[in-house]
């Protein structure tokens, strides 16, 4: 990905979530984005930071960003060497859950964002979220 | 880190001044109800103004512990929730189900007033009503 690394966080403890979630609304701040977009961002990424937790017991969180002179550009990765999403189809469906969860999880996350990546085999996940906005 | 529980007569008052891990969540979930046994609360008020971000184990959170208070025998109210957390619940697919809403905990307190004095227990008559 062009640009630049704005933060790398690892994703080990409970405490961790609370920190990327808050790094994420810094840094979304920063660079311009509304109170809205911050809420939203910071949301996704306490979501998929308690997934990395809960399946992978541990991962990281990667803030990228590659803005330019008209658009404010905002990328998250959440990467883990757990055992995987063994359907991400079904994952990605309202109300599945394997972890005891409520199933809210990835499609809700999924609907704060504007673009979600995933990709998912045994031994890697990277979930890609990303927030483009004109500049005003 | 403790939520703070403030007892206000037959009332509980709790605000949620920092962002909670969900290990301090579910301390402070456990923390209310044991409260709402020890005090016999007939009401809770939640001041959930400083949270900037309830995702949706917050929500859960949240959403079992005014259930929790309502089987003890609590009336629950929750004020203070942002509108951009709203938002990002409402996107998500998430809201406070069940539980009422208000803007600020003054209000909260009224509505805990009037919803206890509409149970008629305990002595709980709105003009009698002892605070």
């Amino acid at each position: 990905m062009n640009g630049s690394i704005l933060q790398h966080l690892a994703v080990t403890t409970a405490t961790d979530i609370v920190r990327a979630r808050s790094v994420a609304r810094q840094e979304a701040a920063r660079i311009g984005f509304g109170l809205a977009d911050q809420t939203r961002l910071a949301t996704a990424v306490s979501e998929l930071a308690r997934n990395v937790l809960k399946y992978a017991t541990e991962g990281s969180c990667t803030i990228h960003e590659d803005s330019t002179p008209v658009e404010m550009r905002l990328h998250i990765t959440m990467e883990d060497h757990g055992p995987g999403i063994p359907d991400i189809t079904a994952a990605m469906k309202d109300g599945y859950s394997t972890g005891g969860g409520m199933g809210a999880g990835l499609p809700g996350t999924r609907r704060l964002v504007d673009k979600f990546e995933i990709e998912s085999s045994p031994g890697f996940t990277r979930v890609t979220i990303s927030m483009v906005r004109k500049r005003q | 880190m403790k939520v703070p529980i403030i007892r206000l007569g037959k009332v509980l008052l709790v605000s949620i001044q920092v962002d909670l891990t969900d290990a301090a969540a579910l301390q402070f979930q456990e923390d209310l109800i044991n409260r709402i046994s020890e005090t016999e609360a007939l009401g809770v008020a939640i001041d959930i103004t400083s949270l900037d971000v309830v995702d949706s184990y917050m929500a859960r959170v949240i959403n079992d512990t005014a259930s929790m208070a309502r089987l003890l025998g609590a009336e629950v109210v929750i004020s203070g929730v942002q509108p951009f957390v709203a938002l990002a619940l409402v996107e998500m697919g998430r809201e406070l189900i069940n539980v009422d809403c208000v803007f600020n905990l003054e209000q909260a307190l009224k509505k805990l007033e009037v919803s206890i004095a509409a149970r008629g227990d305990r002595g709980g008559n709105r003009d009698t009503y002892e605070w």
